[in-house]
């Protein structure tokens, strides 16, 4: 594993309208890792992948991806470059089939004309998926629908993939099988940066975490190297 | 029996045509969820300018003028999305209404300033030729040419949506348009694109008209009325549902004025219509139920 910095965040700023939802919050990411970022709701955790997909614009502070400056680019720029995003609620196109949904994962001009062997190596990693190929992608299950929304974003052939509150409304057993496959997905070198409620699972899934409280780090590290208290204590406040 | 059996012939021959008026309305509205009343007047506007290429480029005819026509009204289409609609685009359904009735009102008198109110028509040797089904019975060649037209153009663009990236990434973007832009697509030029070929299929539906009607700077408003009730019979963004829809109001009005007279016409298509809008509002191929 190298020690190259993949993402760089320095002191971004994000607001909703007037409402400060990330205040000054500094984070880096090395190539191959996994990273997970911990806290409340509303603490600012999504709003930190989206504004590093490029959906949201920080009003300050800058992003760089591998070195070049990504600060307020587009979405479709930031795919382009290397960043692929599953978003939160999965978001699987209704009125495509599961192979449509698979192939618009491809898009991008580079991506695109390897988008047939993108999506068979996607079928060897979920089956399931080519069984209901040609099925709308609302049809399938919720599990189904989260891998089909991971295989995606694994269509571009990212370097780097952000999963937004992957577990919210899956059962135990499928949320398991997900974060195994999560595994496999980084280690064929893909960095992955997550951000969960379910903090043992990301404890446990991650080698780094960001802890989270109302827009700012107030703790981070190892996450063998934090304790429960300090995790309580940096949630809750006090 | 021959009467009605040539009358039904010429509804859906009309109805071809009328598919084709409608098809790039009911793709705007159902796709981009943009509802463009200045459809019926970009068809117009494709008629005159195709009338004024034949009329001073000598060496083309009514046929190699569509290769000039459409990729003009394409790139009309094109960049009246990226730097008009697009700026009202997202701020609800009556900003780019307003707009589009804006345009529409520019083009037709536009249209009056340079070419007079006058009734004008697209010459061609196929209006005045006919096709005979039996000894008593013939049809004018121009109607068979709307309708195969009206049918390839629909199926074209039933392919274009099924199997090309550009066709998944207007109906993911109309489906999702943040979802749409982390796959990588510039939403704001995939609408521009859509337009684009709406109006490419406006300006294929005006030349067709233009051969086989008269045109006049405001029969637009016309041709938008018969769109919106091809799409509204159809189903919203329905290729399939805009044949259908074709087929329907063309028997409708050529059967209406056989049994109730001429002058109910137009009136047997829109009671069809307003029939139909009470027993199927969705309309009848609509994939609306299916989206959820």
């Amino acid at each position: 594993m190298s020690n190259e910095t993949i993402l760089n965040i320095d002191n971004i700023k994000v607001y909703y309208g007037d409402l400060l939802a990330v205040r000054d919050i500094s984070l880096s990411i090395k190539r191959g890792q996994i990273v997970s970022i911990i806290g409340a709701n509303g603490a600012g955790k999504s709003t930190i992948l989206k504004t590093i997909s490029g959906l949201l614009s920080p009003r300050g502070g800058t992003i760089k991806f591998l070195g070049e400056d990504i600060t307020g680019h587009k979405p479709f720029k930031t795919v382009a470059k290397g960043i692929s995003m599953v978003p939160e609620g999965r978001h699987i196109f209704p009125r495509l089939t599961v192979r449509e949904n698979l192939l618009i994962g491809a898009y991008t001009p580079k991506a695109r004309h390897q988008s047939e062997k993108a999506c068979k190596k996607i079928f060897s990693l979920f089956p399931i998926l080519e069984e209901r190929a040609d099925q709308l992608g609302t049809n399938l299950s919720g599990g189904e629908q989260q891998m089909l929304a991971i295989g995606r974003a694994l269509m571009s052939d990212p370097q780097l993939i952000l999963f937004d509150e992957i577990s919210l409304g899956l059962s135990p057993l499928i949320i398991k099988d997900i974060y195994q496959k999560i595994k496999d997905i980084n280690n064929e070198g893909i960095t992955v940066l997550l951000v969960e409620q379910d903090i043992k699972r990301s404890l446990k899934a991650s080698e780094w975490t960001y802890v989270l409280q109302e827009g700012r780090v107030v703790l981070q590290g190892k996450p063998d190297s934090l304790t429960e208290v300090q995790i309580r204590k940096a949630y809750f406040g006090a | 029996m021959e009467e009605y059996f040539q009358l039904i012939l010429n509804g859906i021959l009309l109805g071809g045509l009328y598919a084709a008026v409608g098809v790039g309305l009911s793709m705007m509205f159902g796709i981009v969820k943009q509802v463009n009343l200045a459809h019926g007047d970009l068809m117009i506007l494709a008629s005159y300018l195709c009338m004024v290429l034949i009329t001073h480029l000598k060496f083309l005819n009514l046929w190699t003028a569509v290769i000039l026509v459409v990729p003009i009204m394409f790139a009309v289409g094109f960049l009246l999305q990226k730097y008009i609609m697009n700026r009202v685009q997202g701020m609800g359904m009556e900003p780019p209404l307003i707009v589009a009735f804006g345009l529409s009102i520019i083009i037709q008198n536009g249209l009056m300033l340079i070419f007079s109110p006058d009734s004008q028509s697209l010459e061609t040797p196929l209006a005045i030729m006919s096709l005979r089904v039996t000894d008593m019975f013939y049809i004018p060649a121009i109607y068979v040419i709307d309708f195969l037209t009206g049918i390839a153009l629909i199926i074209f663009l039933h392919l274009f949506f099924k199997y090309s990236y550009l066709g998944w990434a207007i109906r993911a973007a109309s489906d999702d348009e943040n979802t749409a832009q982390l796959m990588g697509i510039d939403t704001r030029n995939i609408y521009a694109w859509a337009m684009g070929i709406a109006i490419s299929s406006a300006a294929v539906s005006g030349i067709l008209i233009g051969a086989t009607k008269n045109f006049y700077p405001h029969t637009g408003p016309q041709y938008l009325i018969i769109a919106f009730g091809v799409t509204i019979i159809g189903g919203v963004g329905s290729m399939a549902g805009t044949l259908l829809g074709g087929l329907v109001l063309g028997l409708a009005q050529l059967l209406g004025g056989k049994i109730f007279g001429p002058g109910y016409q137009l009136l047997s298509g829109y009671i069809i219509l307003l029939a139909l809008l009470a027993v199927r509002p969705q309309g009848l191929l609509s994939k609306a139920g299916r989206a959820d």
